[in-house]
């Protein structure tokens, strides 16, 4: 059967926070547990009818104490909001250095590509001692991604990039389960994530790619999809060069401006027509069903790559 | 009032004879029993597929039935129970029965659209059904965007279509129990003199008329996403799978408030009747109900806290969600107060009104854990969840129902039921129910997902637990089918205030007669005034 | 002031104890349930709202394809309804049997008039192709996922109004039936009080959908 856990493993930088919070609730869950079982232990005790004419006083209730057991509940309450939301502030701001890992979910299993290039089914390997940022997809249904020694969990769309994050402490092997119901496989959608010291995780990735580095996929996939003849690199092409594009600003056709991040990207490649650069005629066609969710992921990377020091694996 | 013996008297029950006068009648205490019918075989279905499933989970590797089956199983267990049994359980049972009665009226402001409520539960229950039959669901209850409108191979438009039409029933329900307390109070039944239990209903039917039309547009939006594919929740056409979420939860979310407001109503009477006195803090329960209600509007995007809302959205969301929880707070310190002083009644109703607060108040609790922005990213599509809502609904709603049920009882059908077989009954439930589901929080917080039916072996033995829990739970369930079965013939024949209560119900006979009242009381006293029933056998102490 | 059990008439049921007591009841009901009418149309302009910010170009250049003439003309026809539902009304306060079913007439024939319209509206988008289906297409646009999604909110928003005037009508019919056998009277008139609440209600639902379907945005066409 089975030895009998009670509780799961820290791995994370943010587990022992959540779980110092999960310990406040629980105390203050304990205390009125009690509180409430023994009063009415008591009562129903002490008080208890012992004949059919008993008439007892009529006590109609007191302002003083209604004002206390809000007053001190309410108290206890927005602590309870402000600790939390400070944990989830943190766990939804990945730091700036983070290994960025791509995530695609499509039924029933995950597909989780490495910067370099190693692509993993169901299983990630990542060193420990160092943030890790997840951009995440789905193919087709909503999933969720969930690791629950990290205390992580994120849903994965359909449509949009989705991102968690979370800095391991422990190396191990921790279990990947998918969070959100999403048909007939969803109990087997799982998977492991695997925490290796600095210098094995170094040992595994030299193992290498043989296509070469995500970024390197993507440029191949930008040729062969022939992104190449509009978006020159040098700007004389009928549409915005690339080159160092990413992270900046964009000036929109009708006045706004947009961060080129990797929604920005994932759109432009999937419904060009939904954001137009200033200066520039709405001429791109649609990629949608001409590119996976993966190759959408490599050419992003590739974009990332141009206008970037060479020599870069992943910032 | 003395007992009066049924035999000779014109009873609501013998006034009329054959299907057609049930099947047409317009007295609420009929339409009441024919819910009562109604919501118990949706009960014992859900309760079949809640069997089928702890039974499954009983091994890691599952293999009673398929990953397909438990699927639906788990979706139609969803929808059985919250659409067809909790939702219409006590406001169409109990409330309809007694609201009237309560506040002095001979019937409900809309007494044929009362049936017709009844008759749109059935017709959505035969929907749903009807689907369960011919091959099931699997969407689980809350029907995700786009698994349930691109990708489901299953009956989900039949099961929707039944939902929406019973959706009506609710709304219809509510409609009715609005208009009555606003205009049928009986002369001197001011506001602040009605029983909680229909302060209670008010906020209910404040809910259901408000939220569940939007459930219903909602069900309109699938049925066209999945027949039409106009798009609207589909991102390869343009659509935001995470507006569905939105719309479904702005009902789904008071929605849980139609299911434990009623219930809250009941316990206040049993703890009021079983102590012999008023409500602690009557005003401040009346309050709360409306708050609850009202506030229940605001908080539902603490279901979405991992779905890719904004970080901001998910902090409010949070920041309310806390609010919603202290009016519950008070109420359970109010009851508690009740007892002080008191004298205190053992009887069957107040022993389920000791197991509601316990058991409210810990599923109330772990609330706080969910809506902890920190703590429900770990927890949240977990067995943490699955244990704080059924900490609410059965340790909570279904308790108070059965509570309700049994003092009730005497009332509705003249007949006592056996106080022994009560005792044991309640305390097998009590015991299986906390048996089933404590071990859910632990395995929640272990990370044992939802809607899952193999798992890895680590987890089995608080599996094992669960079942074995579930087992005793379901005994205890079918020993009062059969006592209350029993007893409308061999039961100890009622007076008309067994308990020794105040209220207007137990001023009428038991079973009363068709119009409840011969003449429109009028009420000079205060809620819950015990000095105006001293004169009463009580007969169960 | 008890009352006792009595028989049941149409003005005084037998849950009621007195008449008055029994309209304010059926107006109460009549209003809640439409409120729960807002909220159920609610859902719909939500979901529109929610789109329309998130796809301005292309729900502007499909809004700007329907027919706003047709649409004023519809909303004329709703608003004279509604007035000839008021006068239906207060003739019934008056008790002027006759009176009341010449104006429940007008309304019937103003309210077919206006699905009339519509029907040849939908028509008209039928032959241009912008009934969402295979055969969907927009000019102008390369979104025409955006620009479908536009029309099938455009479609279930007016189809779930025409269909509230289908049963509109049938309410309107069924009061001209029952005043035409003497059921009502200046003491007792209150369906068509109730009635006449429906109407204004489906007509108002109009006067939204008019402005917010046909005409935002139409002077960038």
């Amino acid at each position: 059967m089975g030895t009998l856990r009670l509780f799961p493993d820290q791995a994370s930088t943010i587990a022992p926070e959540v779980d110092h919070l999960l310990y406040f609730l629980l105390a203050v869950a304990v205390f009125f547990t009690l509180g409430i079982f023994l009063s009415i232990l008591y009562f129903a005790i002490r008080y208890r009818r012992r004949s059919d004419r008993e008439l007892p006083h009529v006590i109609h209730g007191g302002l003083t104490l209604e004002i206390l057991w809000s007053v001190i509940p309410f108290g206890l309450t927005m602590v309870m909001f402000t600790w939390g939301a400070s944990v989830f502030f943190r766990e939804s701001r990945p730091p700036d250095h983070a290994l960025q890992i791509y995530v695609v979910g499509k039924q029933w299993m995950w597909k989780l590509q490495h910067m370099e290039g190693q692509r993993e089914i169901n299983e990630l390997h990542i060193p420990l001692g160092r943030p890790v940022r997840l951009t995440m997809t789905s193919e087709d249904v909503i999933h969720s991604f969930y690791v629950p020694a990290f205390r992580t969990k994120q849903d994965v769309v359909p449509g949009r990039y989705s991102t968690t994050w979370f800095q391991p402490t422990k190396a191990g092997r921790y279990h990947l389960f998918c969070a959100e119901y999403c048909g007939t496989n969803h109990s087997r959608m799982i998977g492991w994530i695997d925490v290796m010291e600095p210098q094995d995780y170094q040992n595994w990735l030299s193992g290498g790619a043989p296509q070469g580095t995500l970024a390197e996929s993507g440029q191949k996939l930008f040729e062969s999809l022939a992104c190449v003849n509009c978006h020159k690199a040098d700007g004389t092409g009928r549409c915005p060069s690339l080159v160092g594009v990413f992270g900046n600003t964009v000036h929109l056709a009708g006045g706004g401006t947009v961060t080129a991040n990797e929604e920005y990207i994932r759109e432009s490649i999937l419904r060009p027509d939904a954001k137009i650069v200033a200066g520039y005629q709405p001429v791109m066609p649609t990629f949608q069903g001409l590119v996976t969710e993966e190759g959408v992921v490599q050419l992003i990377e590739y974009i990332k790559s141009l206008g970037q020091k060479p020599g870069g694996t992943g910032r | 009032m003395i007992t009066e013996a049924v035999q000779g008297r014109e009873t609501y029950l013998n006034a009329s004879y054959g299907i057609k006068s049930w099947l047409f009648t317009k007295d609420h205490k009929r339409i009441g029993l024919l819910y009562l019918a109604t919501i118990t075989l949706f009960f014992f279905l859900g309760g079949a597929f809640a069997t089928a499933i702890r039974l499954e989970l009983l091994t890691p590797q599952g293999g009673l039935v398929s990953s397909d089956t438990y699927n639906k199983l788990f979706t139609m267990h969803g929808v059985a129970m919250i659409f067809f049994f909790l939702i219409p359980s006590i406001p169409a049972t109990l409330g309809n029965f007694f609201l009237p009665m309560m506040i002095g009226a001979r019937d409900l402001a809309f007494p044929r659209i009362n049936l017709l409520s009844w008759y749109l539960l059935v017709i959505g229950g035969l929907f749903a059904l009807f689907a369960m039959l011919v091959g099931g669901v699997d969407t689980g209850w809350t029907f995700y965007t786009p698994y349930s409108t691109t990708y489901s191979n299953t009956w989900v438009i039949a099961t929707a279509l039944g939902i929406f039409v019973a959706g009506f029933s609710s709304i219809l329900t509510g409609l009715n129990f609005i208009v009555t307390v606003h205009r049928m109070r009986a002369p001197g039944m001011t506001w602040f003199r009605l029983p909680l239990f229909v302060w209670s209903h008010y906020a209910t039917a404040l809910i259901q008329v408000l939220g569940t039309p939007v459930l219903a547009v909602t069900i309109v939006l699938v049925f066209c996403e999945r027949v039409f594919h106009i798009g609207i929740f589909d991102p390869a056409l343009g659509g935001d799978p995470i507006l569905f979420q939105h719309l479904f939860w702005f009902y789904s979310h008071p929605a849980v408030y139609i299911m434990v407001l009623p219930a809250m109503g009941v316990i206040s009477e049993l703890v009021s009747t079983f102590s012999r006195k008023p409500v602690f803090g009557y005003h401040f329960v009346a309050f709360a109900s409306v708050a609850i209600a009202v506030l229940g509007f605001l908080v539902w995007g603490h279901h979405l806290f991992v779905s890719g809302q904004s970080l901001y959205a998910g902090m409010v969301f949070s920041f309310l969600s806390y609010f919603v929880a202290i009016p519950s707070a008070i109420k359970v310190f109010n009851w508690t107060a009740t007892l002080y002083k008191g004298s205190i009644s053992y009887a069957t109703p107040m022993l389920y009104a000791f197991g509601f607060v316990g058991l409210f108040t810990i599923g109330g609790l772990t609330g706080l854990f969910v809506a902890c922005l920190g703590i429900d990213v770990h927890v949240t599509d977990t067995y943490f969840v699955v244990a704080h809502f059924h900490y609410i609904m059965v340790g909570g709603a279904i308790m108070a129902y059965l509570g309700g049920l049994h003092y009730w009882w005497p009332k509705m059908t003249g007949r006592m039921y056996p106080e022994g077989w009560a005792k044991l009954s309640a305390l097998v439930i009590f015991l299986g129910f906390n048996l089933t589901f404590f071990p859910q929080f632990i395995l929640g917080y272990l990370g044992m997902p939802r809607r899952y039916h193999v798992y890895p072996p680590e987890f089995q033995v608080l599996h094992v637990l669960s079942t074995a829990g579930a087992s005793v739970l379901a005994a205890g369930y079918v020993i009062p089918m059969a006592y209350f079965i029993w007893s409308l013939r061999y039961g100890k024949v009622a007076s008309s205030n067994p308990w020794g209560a105040t209220g207007l119900e137990w001023k009428t006979a038991s079973p009363p007669p068709p119009h409840n009242f011969d003449e429109t009381p009028v009420v000079t006293h205060e809620a819950y005034d015990y000095s105006t029933v001293m004169g009463e056998v009580i007969e169960v102490g | 002031m008890a009352s006792e059990a009595h028989a049941e008439t149409l003005a005084l049921r037998e849950q009621f104890d007195t008449a008055a007591q029994q309209k304010d009841a059926s107006t109460l009901g009549m209003w809640i349930f439409l409120i729960t009418e807002v909220m159920f149309f609610g859902g719909l302009f939500l979901a529109y709202t929610v789109y329309r910010s998130l796809y301005p170009e292309s729900f502007g250049l499909a809004s700007s394809t329907l027919n706003e003439i047709i649409g004023a003309a519809n909303t004329a026809v709703l608003l004279c309804s509604s007035f000839t539902m008021v006068l239906a009304v207060r003739a019934a306060q008056l008790g002027q049997r006759r009176t009341i079913m010449l104006f429940l007439v007008l309304t019937i024939i103003l309210g077919l008039a206006f699905l009339g319209i519509k029907g040849f509206e939908w028509t008209e988008k039928f032959h241009e192709h912008h009934v969402p289906g295979p055969t969907f297409h927009l000019e102008g646009t390369a979104m025409q996922g955006q620009a479908q999604l536009f029309f099938s909110l455009y479609f279930a928003m007016t189809g779930l109004h025409a269909l509230h005037m289908v049963v509109g009508c049938g309410i309107m019919f069924y009061l001209l039936w029952a005043t035409y056998r003497g059921r009502y009277s200046a003491e007792y008139y209150t369906p068509v009080d109730v009635g006449g609440l429906y109407w204004h209600f489906v007509d108002i639902i109009w006067i939204f959908l008019f402005p917010l379907l046909y005409l935002i945005d139409r002077h960038l066409k």
